[in-house]
């Protein structure tokens, strides 16, 4: 990781520190994930429903990649 | 383990969809039923689980060069088993907030994204030093946002240096680092949610530290 572009020192900061506002825990996280993506795919504004989701999946890698592979599954029709 | 303080924001949820829709219904009556009819519907849950498995490995096929086409299908089968296996324990959890298929298919995409994590950090060392903290002090002066910029981040790592051992262990592997949550609580015998809750911690415990010496990342500053 390398970070010497000054823009790139705000950014990495940012990431660093994380999510400011009140945010779900992983396992909260993955409760309410299938709602939460449902409600993105009906075209609903999820993060303002579920702000403490939103926050999460912005300071948990993990929890986002499976949030957007869950989305990608469901965009592709092959989710049942 | 709970890192928020607003859990009716996830409870929200429940209040925002109707009842479980038929398709559901007839899911989970069919699980619950004994003898063939549950086996036959738990053999057709575990085809879409398979195909969820499936559709996520290769979403991180990238990780897996070194696997052959065989071995990355027998990573997808454990993925649908284990994920079946959730699924019929926690099955009195399903309250039809969402549907059925899209409730079972996140049990197939968290352990099919935890074994190829997991699997493409086999044998690799875990970076829990700070090695790769960027060499911002070298960085060309800019416009003053920019020189802010690099002397809050300065300011982030004189605050890293002043945690416990611990917290800057995880803090660094999983934030500096990048290392997958799932890979270091293997590797120190705990869970994601542990884990998470402790960078949580030492998140808040960084930003009250930089508020202190009135720096910090301001809610006016985000667009």
């Amino acid at each position: 990781m390398t970070a010497n572009e000054p823009d790139d020192a705000r950014a990495l900061a940012e990431r660093l520190l994380g999510p400011q506002e009140p945010e779900l825990s992983c396992e909260e996280c993955f409760d309410v994930l299938d709602v939460y993506v449902e409600h993105e795919l009906a075209g609903a504004d999820a993060g303002t429903a579920m702000p403490a989701m939103r926050a999460h999946l912005a300071g948990c890698s993990a929890c986002r990649d499976d949030h957007d592979s869950l989305l990608a599954l469901l965009r592709t029709g092959s989710g049942g | 383990m709970s890192v928020t303080t607003d859990s009716p924001q996830a409870g929200a949820a429940a209040s925002m969809v109707a009842a479980p829709d038929m398709v559901s219904r007839t899911w989970v009556e069919r699980l619950r039923r004994p003898g063939a009819e549950r086996d036959a519907a738990a053999a057709e849950l575990h085809g879409l689980l398979l195909r969820t498995a499936r559709f996520e490995i290769g979403r991180r096929r990238a990780a897996f060069s070194q696997l052959c086409g065989a071995d990355l299908d027998d990573l997808a089968f454990q993925s649908a088993d284990d994920a079946l296996m959730s699924i019929l324990r926690r099955l009195a959890d399903f309250r039809g907030d969402s549907r059925f298929t899209t409730w079972a298919c996140k049990f197939a995409i968290v352990e099919a994204g935890v074994k190829v994590r997991r699997h493409a950090w086999r044998g690799r060392e875990v970076p829990l030093a700070p090695e790769f903290w960027p060499l911002i002090a070298d960085a060309a002066p800019g416009p003053q946002q920019n020189a802010e910029a690099r002397d809050l981040l300065c300011a982030v790592r004189e605050e890293v240096e002043r945690l416990t051992v611990r917290q800057r262990e995880v803090f660094v592997a999983l934030a500096l680092n990048d290392v997958p949550i799932d890979v270091l609580a293997e590797r120190l015998n705990t869970t994601r949610g542990a884990l998470y809750k402790a960078l949580h911690d030492t998140r808040r415990r960084l930003r009250t530290a930089l508020a202190a010496r009135g720096l910090g990342i301001a809610m006016g500053d985000e667009p």
